[in-house]
């Protein structure tokens, strides 16, 4: 299963990104070894519009099956939501590290 | 001959001039009068009883689910994020697409179709014999102004006169209203936001090559700053409407200045002719 984060940076120790759509980059782990497997880097966040569900489409495409981030818009969320992927608040968590800690660890906070 | 009313500045009595212009013209003439304010029209408030003339509806995609591979391909091409593909079905969300056709095109297995959706409706009353009505009516939430605007022009198209009520602002609605008129009445009235406003839309009127003049609504007789404005950019002020209590009493109870006021249905059939005279047409 591959888990991924919104995140400011490429690596763990990055800080999360608040945001859904306009993330600077997605780090990806693989839930199975606990490893980082990817971080991609987000190609759509500075569009006009329509960011969430592109950004969706995408995630899809790479086989991601969840996501942690700070806040989802409601085209993103619509998108999560029809594609099945569940999206948890990465809430009071300082690194990406620290958020996918908190995930394993199953104190966040389910939004989609 | 399209005479378009504008203004830049919402609130200035565009309206108020469309109506009185068309009221006053009809005691002589046939006239078409188009509301082309489709997110704020206002006209039915003087000629109510508008017949529904059908919906006006932009084309939206629809996806064969038997023939859909789920390929990304729409998806990735749709820059509004409008059409998704997801783990197992394309989801669509109507108020981001912007009606370009692009998905459909390319679709490697013609799997996307193209169906109307209704963004709003047209209307038409004819108040008196020499007067037909038109308004463009917008649904609300919708954001394709335009196709609205472009749908009541093409219902109004005729020989004759037509004057077409625009909308306030400078972007596509105003564009979509002023496109192929042969003059435009700029209303401002003399206030700082009146004059920055009429400044932008002089200078749109001026960028799509259509004539205009100007009409100072609601004047305390200190228009200097506009009418320097006009000197300096060659527009003739058409007319100057005071800030008058018994004007703005005829106004709010839905009454036609002009058919209550002989001098004022001749200041506006006088308005007309200096409005055709910029055109530079004699007839």
């Amino acid at each position: 299963m591959k888990v991924c984060i919104t995140s400011k940076g490429d690596s763990p120790e990055s800080v999360p990104e608040n945001r859904f759509g306009r993330t600077p980059f997605f780090v990806v782990y693989d839930d199975e070894t606990g490893n980082v497997i990817e971080a991609i880097n987000n190609s759509s966040a500075n569009d006009a519009s329509g960011v969430g569900p592109k950004v969706v489409q995408m995630l899809v495409s790479k086989g991601v099956n969840v996501v942690i981030t700070g806040q989802v818009g409601g085209n993103a969320n619509k998108g999560l939501e029809v594609a099945g992927i569940p999206t948890y608040a990465f809430g009071e968590a300082k690194t990406v590290a620290d958020a996918y800690a908190a995930y394993k660890a199953g104190t966040l906070t389910r939004i989609v | 001959m399209k005479i378009v009313v504008a203004s830049g500045k919402g609130g200035t009595g565009k309206t108020m001039v469309a109506v009185n212009l068309a009221w006053a013209l009809s005691q002589s003439q046939e006239i078409h009068l188009i509301d082309c304010d489709a997110e704020e029209p206002n006209v039915h408030l003087f000629y109510p009883g508008g017949k529904d003339e059908g919906p006006v509806t932009v084309k939206v995609p629809e996806v064969d689910s038997e023939k859909c591979t789920l390929c990304g391909a729409c998806g990735e091409f749709c820059r509004y994020g409008a059409i998704s593909v997801l783990t197992e079905s394309v989801m669509f969300q109507a108020h981001l697409c912007h009606s370009c056709g692009g998905c459909m095109l390319s679709c490697p297995v013609d799997a996307i179709t193209e169906v109307p959706r209704r963004i709003g409706m047209i209307t038409r009353s004819e108040p008196s014999p020499t007067l037909t009505v038109i308004s463009g009516i917008l649904d609300e939430g919708e954001i394709a102004a335009p196709a609205v605007i472009k749908a009541a022009k093409e219902a109004g198209e005729w020989d004759g006169v037509s004057v077409l009520d625009g909308p306030p602002g400078t972007a596509c609605p105003v564009i979509e209203t002023m496109e192929g008129a042969d003059v435009c009445i700029l209303v401002t009235e003399s206030t700082p936001s009146g004059l920055a406003d009429l400044r932008r839309a002089a200078h749109l009127a001026e960028a799509l090559g259509i004539p205009s003049g100007v009409v100072i609504n609601r004047s305390d007789k200190e228009d200097g700053p506009t009418l320097a404005f006009c000197e300096e950019e060659g527009l003739p002020v058409l007319l100057t409407i005071p800030f008058d209590r018994e004007i703005a009493a005829i106004q709010n109870r839905g009454a036609i200045l002009c058919s209550e006021k002989e001098e004022w249905k001749e200041a506006f059939a006088q308005l007309y002719e200096d409005t055709i005279a910029i055109t530079g047409d004699i007839s």
